[in-house]
Formats: structure tokens, sequence, C-alpha cells
């Protein structure tokens, strides 16, 4: 059997009982990840906005319709029903939905792994920062106050660096 | 290189040699990258699934002097023949049972594959025999890093590298270690190392990867998550837990020894008896058997015979190397008939 989202086979099946009625899914393991993570934040969601248990899903998902990426025409919606995304401008078209799903199946949502080579050297450093902050964070945390010291006047450095550049550049 | 020559040899990995190679079958890493400058390829359409292969073949037979790599277009072969990659390891169901323009290069050795349209526009793989984590990053990161001189990835500063689903994005990078585990599975502790590994984000699947039976006491250990770690933190947490589970496994196999040994040199000598005369035997029964075998031959139970071709009649014994072997098409029982006719041949060969 097949994955109801994507070509791979289904290894994972859920069967939902909503109102009394079960309804089967057919996933395979990514696909069931992410199915069960957005099951969990819509519940959320709905409980905090304060909306009865049974409130209409389709209406939220009718909301989620409305959510277009600019450059390649996806909806929030297809996405979560085929799981994977219409292009790379997704990650920002859809950064407020997508972060916390990000979070719930890495725990984390801050990359501190290879950087192309060829990424401009102002976003690297923008990189570099992010990854220093998150360090920082870490030392404090830790008490290594000598390495957050050393964290501090690096940061220190790095934003004086990119400042002067940065101030010319036009946010993309 | 042509198709038909791989018949007659098989991919390095299965050279049953490197570090704990009695238990560590192959170590593999993936990493998955997309072009910026293209859509996902749910919303590209043959057009654009075909510029994305074109760019992608260009830049791959550049790799050639360096990787010398053959290149295959996935839509001009034949069934049996996709099956037939798949059954070695060079490209995955997805690929073979996919759509529109894609393709798939590997080198001569079988050790690197790039898959071209499969779930993202580029699935660089490299896989060597035994635990080999550090060869493998090594020579994956040096091939993106060659591709990366000519093209750009699509790449977000926070987020890392943007894949099509988001369970890959941040590094992109799927490392995995396939290990035979038989003590582990006879005395059920198996089920132990699976909750362990889960908690520590660890995913288990089986010889052909995601949804795959864990057939001949074959699993794939591998990293779940692919965001907000290295790629080198992601490895060092596979290469901390590995040796555990071979340990384990290894102590489970000498209590096997120690308790009963008579029974256990029972059990691989019947394996070896069955797969050495049998008439007619089914793929699953020859998996069986065939990991029996190997565990005797790693004890020490079974003389003369060497785990490089125990490596090699796992995967000559599935259904389209027989047909290749055969030349021809062999329904379900003409194949048991096969199977059992190439076993015969090949222990033969060994005494």
């Amino acid at each position: 059997m097949k994955c109801q989202s994507c070509p791979s086979p289904a290894t994972l099946h859920i069967t939902e009982i909503i109102k009394g009625t079960a309804a089967e899914h057919h996933f395979c393991e990514e696909c069931a990840q992410l199915y069960l993570n957005q099951a969990e934040s819509t519940k959320g969601s709905e409980m905090a906005a304060g909306e009865p248990a049974d409130a209409d899903s389709e209406s939220n998902l009718d909301d989620l319709d409305q959510l277009v990426c600019p450059n390649c025409g996806i909806t929030f919606k297809e996405f979560r029903k085929q799981g994977r995304l219409g292009c790379p401008h997704d990650y920002v078209a859809f950064q407020d939905e997508l972060l916390p799903l990000l979070e719930s199946i890495h725990g984390s949502t801050e990359h501190k792994g290879k950087i192309p080579r060829h990424t401009p050297e102002d976003s690297r450093k923008q990189y570099r920062l992010i990854k220093l902050r998150g360090e920082l964070k870490a030392a404090v945390a830790e008490e290594s106050y000598e390495r957050a010291a050393r964290l501090r006047d690096e940061i220190q450095s790095l934003e004086k660096e990119s400042a002067a550049p940065h101030s010319e550049q036009e946010a993309e | 290189m042509k198709l038909e020559e791989l018949i007659q040899s098989s991919g390095e990995w299965l050279r049953g040699e490197g570090p704990e190679a009695d238990i560590v079958i192959s170590t593999r890493i993936r990493l998955a990258r997309n072009l910026s400058q293209f859509p996902f390829l749910t919303r590209a359409d043959d057009a654009a699934r075909a510029e994305i292969e074109r760019i992608l073949h260009a830049q791959i037979a550049r790799l050639t002097p360096r990787k010398a790599l053959n290149y295959f277009d996935v839509t001009t072969l034949q069934r049996l023949d996709r099956q037939f990659l798949v059954e070695r390891q060079l490209i995955s169901r997805e690929l073979a049972e996919g759509h529109g323009p894609r393709g798939v290069a590997f080198s001569n050795a079988e050790n690197a594959s790039l898959m071209v349209n499969e779930e993202d526009h580029l699935r660089i793989q490299v896989l060597h025999s035994g635990l080999a984590l550090e060869e493998c990053w090594k020579e994956i990161n040096q091939i993106d890093d060659m591709l990366e001189e000519q093209v750009s990835f699509a790449f977000h500063q926070q987020l890392g590298y943007l894949t099509a689903c988001p369970t890959n994005c941040g590094t992109g990078i799927r490392t995995s270690v396939m290990l035979h585990l038989p003590a582990l599975v006879q005395t059920k502790e198996i089920q132990k190392v699976f909750q362990a590994l889960h908690k520590i984000g660890l995913a288990v699947r089986g010889l052909y990867g995601e949804g795959s039976q864990a057939m001949g006491d074959f699993y794939q250990i591998s990293n779940q998550t692919t965001l907000g770690k290295s790629e080198e933190a992601l490895i060092k947490n596979l290469k901390d837990v590995i040796p555990n589970i071979i340990a384990y496994e290894r102590r489970v196999r000498g209590e096997m020894v120690k308790e009963n040994k008579q029974q256990l040199h029972d059990m691989v000598s019947r394996a070896y008896g069955i797969l050495k005369s049998a008439q007619t035997i089914t793929s699953e029964e020859t998996m069986q058997h065939l990991s029996s075998l190997r565990m005797g031959i790693n004890l020490g139970l079974i003389e003369g015979l060497r785990i490089p071709t125990v490596n090699e009649l796992f995967i000559f014994t599935q259904p389209a190397h027989l047909q290749k072997l055969r030349h021809g098409t062999l329904d379900s029982s003409e194949r048991n008939i096969a199977r059992a006719t190439y076993l015969r041949e090949r222990l033969a060969e060994q005494n």
C-alpha cells in the first residue's frame, strides 16, 4: 500500500476517531510524523483560541487555503495534504506556520551545519552571528563565563563589521 | 559502462571488509539538495524537470575526471532494470517508480550515486563497506563542494538547505549504518534496542530503507532529525551509539555459543544444508538461512565459505538480479527454482 501523501510505501496506519466516526490514514514514516505534528498543532491552536473541541476543522482548513506562496502558488493546505512544499520560498512565505512544525520535527529551528561556499559574505556573517549567539546562551547557562566573555567580544566585533555594509544593502 | 556489465560484479560495499564488518554491512550518507532557481518537484512540470535534469546532468558529467560516474536516464530503463538498480541500492524505489525526466549517476565501484529528480532535485549518496562514517562524510562533502562551485543550491541562513519535505531541511543529511543483528532478533532483545534508539532520535529501517521489512535480520540505523545540529554532530551521534549495538549483538552471540553451542551449530549447519541442496526456495527463506549462515561463519562454526560471497548472495538472489542472470522474465515459481539453482552453483564453487 502506498502512502496517501507521497509515493513511498505506507508503513504507519492511523485510525482516527472524530465525532464517533473512524477515519483511516495510511502514511510512510515521514508523512505520518508530519500528519501527527499537524494534528497536534491544530489542536493546540484551537484550544488557544478557546474554541469548542468539536469546532469545524473545515473552516480551519479554509483559512489555510488563503495562505498562498506568491512564488510557486502552492497553498498551505495543499502542502498539508501532500506533505511536500512547492518551492524554496515557501519556507519564507509560510514561516509562521512552518517554524512550529520544524520545531516539533527537529527540536530546533536553527541550522548549525554546512553553509554553501557561494553564500554572500554578508549572510555568512549573519549566520555566524546566529550561531555565536546560541553558543553564548549555552555558555551562560553552563556558567562558563570565560567562554561567554570571549563569545561576546566576537559577536560585538562581527556586529561592527557587518553594520557598515549592511546599512547600504537593501533588505530582500 | 553498460547496465548489463553490472551483473558480472558486485558493489564495493558488499566486499565485507572495513571495521566491524562482521556486524556492520555498510555505511551510507545521503544529502538532499535543490537548485535555488526552480520549484520543488511537486510544482515542477515535465519541462522544468527536464531543465533541472539537463543542468544537473551537465554538472555531474563535469565531475567525471575525478569521480568517473556513469549516467543513466531512468525513463529509458526497463522496469526490470530499474528494479535491478533498486536491489543494488543504487537508486531508491521512489526514483524507480517516479515519473517525468529523472536520472542517476553512479561510480564503477558503486560507492557513489547521484539521483536527479527524486524527492528533491538532487540526492547524493555515498556508500562504503563496514563502519566508515568519516570516510563517507569526507567523500560526500567533497562531491557536494564540487557541485556547489557550479550551481546554487536553495539555502536559507536560519533554516539551512531547503528541501521538499520539511523533515529533511537544514543539513539534508541522512546517515545510516546497516547492521546484521541475527542474535538480537532471535533472542527478541532487538525490541529494547529499537526503543532506546527511538528515544535518542535515531530511526530504524529495513534493508531497503523506509517501509521495507527487516529482511535477513538487517537493520539500518539512521538520524531522524536534520536541523539544529551540524553534520559532524549528527554523525557523531551515530558513531557513539553503533559500538554499543555491536557490543550487544556480540555479547548475545557469545551467550548463545556458551549456553547452547550444539543447537546453534546445528541451526547454522541446517541453514547451509538447505541453501546447498534446495531445488526451489523463496526469497524469504533464502534470506533467513543466509542470515544464519552469515552468523555461523562469523562465529567460526562454518568453514570454507567467505563473508563477501554470502553478502553477495543476499543481493543476487533477489528477483531482478535472478532475471538478469537468467536473461529473461521469470514468474515467481520459476524464480524460486532459479534461485535454488543459483545458490547450489555458487555454494558448490566455494568447496
